[in-house]
């Protein structure tokens, strides 16, 4: 994830970059970051109780943010300066999350103001994916091809409303609905949507203990 | 034929989602509504391009799992894509004899009961941002004049779109085009989480989320959120009842 973390950084060509991850409850702890100063910066959120990324995982959505200076301060009065004292003017986090599945957020930081251009949006976004891709199989080696989990992000409804049913039968939350979901088409060798059909026309169970 | 005054009423209802508090997702619902009403067409489907290129489902005038299912098919191929690729306006007034042309889309349309489709283009000069689709139970052909002023609509959005994207760097726009695709997705996952627990379609899910949204006052896909997040929160849609089927 460090790894990650530094490559996103490298291609959207920023200060740094760093996963933080937040538990329904309100637990937060950053992940991991492409350096010890910006391990520094995104802590600096939970601290604080504000920030992108928490702002990004709580909407849903994206919160860029090209300049720290203007927007932020109403936004967020503790963060931002606290931020800026440490050199980043900009900021851009995306959430980590598929639907109600929300683990928390990556954050780019930059040391100049200036919008993301839609290239670096387009990275952004991917590296993102990347990351939920890699914490979904926390079990699994990190260098392991998910074909199948691209398949998810192809927007094959089927999936998500397997998603859906898994954690409703099971009791558990979405993550490990897609985590269950995943690990038995790795299992049984056969494409996460077939596997998805089967679950939605109730021909497959999975059991709880599987 | 469009009625004058429904098309007065259509275009001031869309100029005035350009505004302040310009809302992505219900701008997106309303002209796709719109555009199925303005006809008595069928129905009708936005997909707009991801990130990374792909058509994406982001509205549609019909719920229905069926029609999702043959939009979203449209991400690889079908009328959307073809329109979305080049760039122009696609028709085909027969899908019965469109087998040739779409394979595997044309059979599962007809199979659904569609006859006919138009995909209007969402473009501004050489960049194409995604496709409006409309499908008719009947086989034939929209009036050209009645065409145009579809085409005009899906203009219309496009120039908002493009427009956010202009004005703000992209960053609005990237922002609300993400939390739309992820607010379908957990409306996905609620419906799966509905079915399972009320032994019902996905439709039905839909139907009991749809309705308990509107009774609450609160948007579908933040009902649909706590149904999968936080259950307990919300009994009388989680909790199996005494009329469920079995």
């Amino acid at each position: 994830m460090q790894q990650l973390c530094r490559a996103a950084a490298r291609e959207l060509s920023a200060a740094g970059a760093g996963v933080s991850l937040l538990a329904q409850n309100g637990d937060a702890s950053v992940l991991a970051a492409s350096g010890p100063d910006i391990e520094t910066v995104e802590q600096l959120q939970f601290t604080l109780g504000e920030g992108p990324c928490l702002d990004a995982s709580a909407l849903g959505r994206p919160v860029l943010t090209p300049d720290l200076s203007v927007a932020a301060r109403a936004r967020w009065p503790g963060y931002a300066p606290a931020v800026r004292g440490h050199g980043i003017d900009a900021v851009f986090a995306f959430p980590l999350q598929l639907g109600g599945a929300r683990l928390g957020a990556m954050d780019v930081y930059r040391d100049r103001t200036g919008s993301l251009s839609t290239r670096d949006l387009h990275q952004g976004l991917a590296f993102a994916e990347a990351a939920m891709s890699t914490l979904l199989d926390a079990q699994a080696a990190a260098d392991k091809e998910h074909p199948a989990f691209g398949r998810a992000l192809d927007g094959q409804f089927e999936v998500y409303r397997a998603q859906g049913m898994v954690q409703a039968q099971l009791g558990v939350s979405l993550q490990e609905a897609m985590a269950r979901l995943r690990a038995h088409a790795y299992a049984q060798d056969r494409p996460l949507h077939e596997v998805a059909a089967d679950v939605v026309a109730r021909r497959l169970v999975l059991e709880p203990d599987s | 034929m469009i009625a004058a005054d429904r098309l007065a009423h259509i275009f001031v209802e869309v100029a005035d989602t350009l505004t302040d508090d310009f809302d992505l997702i219900e701008f997106l619902q309303g002209l796709t509504a719109r555009s199925s009403d303005l006809l008595g067409i069928s129905a009708a489907g936005l997909l707009l391009a991801d990130h990374n290129g792909r058509l994406q489902l982001m509205a549609a005038s019909d719920e229905r799992t069926q029609m999702l299912e043959l939009f979203q098919l449209q991400a690889h191929e079908g009328p959307c894509h073809e329109c979305f690729s080049t760039g122009s306006a696609i028709v085909a007034a027969d899908l019965a004899n469109a087998q040739d042309r779409w394979p595997r889309w044309a059979p599962q349309a007809v199979h659904n009961g569609f006859r006919a489709v138009h995909a209007f283009p969402m473009r501004l000069r050489s960049e194409v941002i995604g496709a409006l689709n409309l499908f008719s139970t009947d086989p034939g052909t929209i009036d050209p004049a009645d065409a145009r002023v579809v085409q005009a609509l899906a203009d219309i959005a496009t120039i908002a779109l493009i427009q956010e994207r202009a004005i703000r760097q992209g960053e609005i726009l990237t922002e609300q085009l993400q939390g739309a695709l992820n607010a379908r997705i957990t409306i996905e996952q609620a419906k799966g989480a509905l079915a399972h627990i009320h032994h019902c379609s996905m439709d039905e899910a839909y139907e009991l989320l749809r309705v308990f949204a509107r009774e609450a006052g609160r948007p579908i896909s933040d009902v649909a959120l706590d149904v999968t997040v936080r259950p307990g929160s919300l009994p009388e849609l989680t909790s199996p009842s005494a009329t469920d089927a079995d």
